[in-house]
């Protein structure tokens, strides 16, 4: 039995029990159950592989298995994992237990939400310990058409519109993907689409190399909100219920950046040399747009959006610098984006519940109000605009660093403006907290409102601690992804 | 020198238990638990200074960098990489005593002047937080900590001055503080990459062969470094937040705002000198002009402020503009040979720390006794605060430069160390020192000389003029006068410590003499500032004193709103980037980029809609099509062939 079955067994199981459950309470006990497994799965799982890698197990995928599944088209139900994967998993539970926690008291259709909530981190395990292209493509959509339905029913605001909007630009990148990864495996004359025999053939022919990938690159860009096609980001975060914005903003746009470390740059690594040019000018622009967008925004959730638009940004920025250093900050990056964003959302979403505003200009002083929620806002954006001693600072720093390791004009440039964005992160959390946390409450009805619940504070405090844990010791995390972010660095850099 | 990690470690344990609990507990614990852990750090520093520098010299006549602890914390590549650890050398282990003893009369004032304040063990929790990160920034070893820390002060600073969260000034001056340095931190943090690529280290002292090969770039790199330290330091014309952080409590602009934070960027320099000296002379020199210009405006400004906090704001950013300057006219690391101004500068760093500190707690104190901080509500003081009145006298004299007092020594020899680098930087630096010893004593004039506020207020209200009975100034308790005291006393006798004997230039040994000829002019200048100033203060507003604000209307109102710096930068921000940039691009969002991607839908809804009567379900149109459809096939097919 490979132990990462077990990360689409449990939500099958979930599923399964979820259609049983009769009352909320019996939800909860699934819910909470089955969360708590995964994560404490993922944390046996990192424990274990970086013992592996430390007693010198050097392969670069562990936990193989592969199944035979539509063997006329070579498709297989293989997974295995690297320490990239490790890491995204891990996150991912952190986020699926946390989201639990923040959605204790979602009503109507309570039972739905937690069905589709729990595809949804279906498709995402999935899609993190599989190393077959069609199967990562398949658990991609299990993981996109949840989203739908979770925005449209329980969202709010132009919840249909949003919902709309979100699936349909993530649809049309899934069209891109499918030719990408349609042309990768016929382009290798291939007899299997796992993903690293591909890239050890590493045959695919220059021109169609050329084709295939702007259109994986985008495929996938999309969903890490690569600019110009990020605006579906601001809508559906502000229509999404709190945790699956917790959840898309911060896992599901992980996919993006993981896809396309793994699969577009991985596979087709001679256009990745001599097309990242065009991506590198876009993703400096989604860095410096996002948080400069962010700045004039007055609804919490969409300066939110934007931020994420310019921290996603940065992820897809530093995998395209190609070194080393640089690939393994955008892994730190896509950790500490996801619990920071997770931790935003929630508070967001638990501010909201009590005011019923987003609307900045109409929020004054919930510093007195609600000090614990004022407070982890106060965290999350000190955590947000790169402090030391949370995550967000290292991942930064590590890009930084990688990325000024490429020594020409160009690339020096960009990273410099890309560089500014630690300015600018700054102005916009700042503005934010001074506005609606400091200062006399003015809002009548505000002064009535009542500070966190235990749910909410248990969610806040185990997203602070996972984010100030990954700030203060981050040593462990580079021992993790170092070998695996080596190998696609090695294909991209003979 | 082990135990040198509980000088980091207590700070930041105090932090997390008054920032977890702290609400939980009684004002007096949280007090007594934040005083009692920075006294504890202090007495570590004190032992650990004597230890250092009681071991003596080496073989080269040096004393030796320790490096107790130092681990790898965040690898970044194959060569580079973050390393967190504990450094001691002179500088280092000076810095440790400067911040610890200012940190503990810090603390031991507030005991006295917070009392009673809504989230007094929150304002314990953030000095402890700043305690630590400032400590943990001059023991850094290696650039990248000191970065790291650096951002951490930044952030401590930030919490701070925002500490009255309900105040809108508060607010805003938090957040123009945490944002400049910002600024100015990108400049810092492009610095560390360009220095880091090249060099191939983070360390301070990479090898010389590394070195000889980055040399092209160095200078770029030490600028950019210059630049993040000017903002923390507060060097025009990235001074603008200092001023308004003055709106944090006043034990807090003590400790962060005049001793220990804005002197980060002197340290930095300090830090690196080195390397400025070997490899970027040039930016020193830039240095020398920035902080001589510095020195200057913040001066004039200082002339004119009524509000006496913001007095002292200006004379901080001036008097660390001297110890720039300082730094920035060193032509060798011989102190015998041009190298003077880095002893100088740490000198007067330190005297500088004890005697604005105790400026600071003395305004403190008066602000207390008369609830508010404008020169107008003041006057006359001395007899009803004599302690205060003294010790304030003393820290007046102090920075004016008059011997015995520690800043006569300090501040003589930078002036030896300027006319040695120029007469003309001389010169000006001797007319700036005696615009110090005016715009002090004045402030010392109006405070407690003069017609007294309160007096004029118990005429009025006992002739009935009045309803409202004034407030009666009285003397500061004695927790609150004690750190006034013994920082007065160190004041007295800081001068006399042989100070180039632990730190100058190139670490050996050096003497401090006293130039006669620099000496004279600078006390001759100093003693003529002090007349004039009491000519015209110390009466209260004299005819000469209404006589020359008359003819100089203009100037002084320009130097009172500071020469429109504040306007300036406000215009940028929020006039150039926030209205011409950023409203363009969040609209050019919504409505182009969102907009093309609507557009995208709507055709294809409007496409949808005009194809869509084909599929009508009328039998009568889908013959009409099929028909249609064949012939035109036909057609084609015959017309082909």
């Amino acid at each position: 039995m490979n132990i990462l079955n077990l990360f689409v067994l449990i939500p099958l199981v979930m599923l399964f029990a979820l259609w049983l459950c009769r009352n909320i309470k019996q939800i909860r006990t699934v819910m909470v159950a089955g969360s708590t497994l995964l994560l404490a799965l993922s944390v046996y799982l990192t424990i274990d592989f970086i013992a592996l890698r430390s007693a010198g197990v050097t392969a670069p995928q562990l936990y193989c298995n592969s199944w035979s599944w539509f063997p006329s088209l070579n498709i297989c139900y293989s997974i295995g994992v690297d320490g990239i994967s490790v890491a995204m998993l891990l996150l991912s539970s952190i986020i699926v237990f946390t989201g639990t926690f923040a959605s204790w008291n979602i009503k109507p259709q309570t039972k739905e939400f937690f069905l589709w909530y729990v595809l949804l981190s279906l498709g995402v395990y999935g899609f993190f310990i599989t190393t077959d292209m069609f199967a990562m493509f398949m658990f991609y959509e299990t993981a996109l058409i949840p989203m739908y339905l979770l925005i449209g029913v329980w969202g709010s605001g132009k919840k249909e519109y949003s919902a709309m909007k979100l699936t349909l630009m993530l649809m049309g990148g899934s069209a891109f993907l499918l030719m990408g990864i349609l042309g990768i495996y016929y382009g290798s004359g291939a007899t299997t689409m796992n993903i690293h025999e591909i890239a050890q053939l590493n045959n695919i022919p220059t021109d169609i190399q050329y084709i295939f990938f702007p259109l994986t690159f985008i495929g996938f860009g999309v969903l890490g909100a690569l600019f110009p096609f990020h605006t579906w980001s601001p809508d559906g975060h502000a229509s999404a219920p709190t945790s699956v914005s917790m959840l898309h903003a911060g896992v599901l746009m992980k996919l993006g950046g993981y896809g396309c470390f793994r699969i577009a740059m991985y596979l087709l690594p001679q256009a990745a040399n001599d097309l990242a040019w065009i991506f590198i000018i876009l993703t400096t622009i989604s860095v410096v747009y996002g948080a400069l967008s962010a700045i004039s925004q007055t609804d919490l959730k969409y300066i939110n959006a934007y931020s994420s638009v310019s921290h996603c940004g940065l992820v897809l920025f530093a995998i395209l610098m190609m070194t080393q250093t640089s690939c393994t900050g955008a892994i730190l990056q896509m950790l500490s984006h996801g619990l920071m964003t997770a931790l935003f959302f929630a508070l967001i979403g638990m501010i909201y519940g009590r005011t019923h505003t987003r609307d900045i200009r109409q929020m004054q002083g919930l510093m007195k109000i609600m000090p614990f929620l004022a407070v982890g806002y106060v965290i999350a954006g000190l955590a947000n605009l790169g402090l030391p001693g949370f995550s967000g600072f290292i991942a930064e720093m590590t890009i930084f660093v990688g990325a000024f390791m490429v020594d020409d004009t160009f690339h020096r440039a960009v990273t410099i403006i890309a560089c500014t964005s630690i300015v600018i992160t700054a102005v916009y959390i700042l503005r934010v907290v001074g506005k609606i946390l400091y200062g006399e409450p003015t809002n009548e009805e505000h002064k009535k409102l009542s500070d966190a619940t235990w749910d909410e504070r248990f969610t806040v405090i185990c997203l602070v601690i996972c984010v100030a844990g990954l700030g203060i010791a981050p040593m462990w995390v580079s021992d993790l992804i170092n070998s695996g972010v080596g190998d696609i660095i090695t294909n991209l850099r003979p | 020198m082990e135990f040198s990690i509980f000088i980091l470690a207590i700070p930041i344990l105090s932090f997390l238990i008054l920032g977890l609990c702290g609400m939980k507990m009684p004002h007096k614990a949280a007090g007594l638990l934040g005083t009692t852990a920075i006294a504890t750090v202090a007495i570590l520093s004190y032992i650990a200074a004597a230890i250092y520098f009681g071991a003596g010299r080496n073989d080269e006549g040096l004393f030796p960098t320790l490096i107790p602890y130092a681990l790898q914390w965040l690898p970044l590549g194959n060569t580079l990489s973050i390393e967190m650890g504990i450094m001691l050398d002179p500088i280092s282990i000076m810095m440790l005593i400067v911040i610890t003893t200012v940190s503990l009369m810090v603390h031991i004032y507030s005991l006295g002047y917070m009392k009673g304040e809504r989230g007094f063990q929150r304002y314990y929790a953030f000095l402890s937080l700043f305690t630590f990160s400032m400590l943990g920034l001059v023991v850094a070893t290696n650039i990248f900590q000191m970065y790291v820390f650096w951002e951490l002060v930044g952030v401590s600073s930030y919490l701070l001055i925002g500490f009255y969260y309900t105040k809108p000034a508060a607010i805003a001056a938090s957040k123009k503080a945490f944002i400049v340095t910002r600024f100015a931190d990108l400049f810092f943090l492009i610095g560390i990459l360009i220095y880091g690529y090249y060099t191939e280290t983070f360390s301070f002292t990479p090898t010389e062969l590394l070195l000889s090969s980055a040399a092209t770039v160095l200078p770029t790199a030490l600028g950019l470094m210059f630049i993040g330290g000017a903002g923390k330091s507060a060097m025009f014309p990235l001074h603008i937040w200092l001023p308004d952080a003055m709106e944090g409590p006043t034990p807090v602009s003590a400790l962060i705002h005049a001793a220990t934070m804005v002197v980060a960027g002197v340290y930095l320099v300090a830090r690196m000198f080195p390397l400025f000296i070997a490899y970027a002379p040039e930016v020193l020199h830039m240095i020398a002009y920035v902080g001589a210009f510095t020195a200057l405006y913040a001066a004039i400004v200082a002339c004119v402020q009524t509000d006496i906090k913001r007095v002292l704001a200006f004379s901080t950013i001036s008097q660390i503009a001297f110890m720039m300057v300082a730094l920035g006219v060193s032509l060798s690391d011989d102190p015998h040979k041009g190298g003077l101004g880095y002893m100088a500068s740490m000198f007067h760093l330190f005297t500088h720390a004890m005697f604005k500190g105790l400026l600071f707690l003395g305004a403190g104190a008066i602000i207390h006794a008369v609830h508010s901080n404008e020169k107008s509500h003041m006057g006359g003081l001395r007899k009803y605060m004599p302690v205060t009145h003294i010790t304030f006298l003393i820290a007046c004299l102090a920075i004016a430069g008059i011997p015995p007092f520690a800043g006569f020594f300090s501040k003589d020899e930078i002036l030896a160390a300027c006319y040695n680098y120029s007469p003309a930087m001389g010169i000006f630096m001797s007319f700036v020192a005696a615009l110090t010893a005016f715009y002090m004593f004045r402030l010392y004039y109006l405070i407690f000389w003069g017609k007294s506020h309160y007096e004029e207020e118990l005429a009025l209200y006992t002739a009935g003029k009045t309803t409202h009975e004034p407030h009666k100034p009285h003397e500061a308790p004695a927790t609150m006068t004690t750190p006034l005291i013994i920082l007065a006393i160190i004041t007295c006798v800081a001068g006399f410590i042989p100070f180039g004997k632990f730190i100058s230039s190139n670490g050996h040994a050096y003497d401090i003499h006293i130039d006669a000829a620099v000496a004279t002019t600078s006390i001759l200048l100093a003693v003529a500032g002090i007349v004039i100033a009491t000519i015209m203060y110390a009466k209260g507003d004299s005819k000469i004193t209404q006589a020359i604000n008359s003819s100089m209307k203009n100037i002084i109102n320009a130097a009172y709103h500071r020469f429109y710096m504040d306007e300036l930068w406000l215009f940028v921000t929020k006039k150039i980037i926030f209205n011409c940039i950023s409203r363009p691009i969040a609209w050019f969002d919504r409505h182009i980029i969102d907009g093309a991607m609507d557009m995208l839908a709507i055709v294809t809804q409007k496409l949808g809609n005009y194809v869509r009567p084909m599929q009508s379900g009328n039998v009568q149109s889908y013959s009409v099509w099929f028909l249609g459809g064949a012939l035109i096939i036909i057609l084609t097919l015959i017309y082909f062939a």
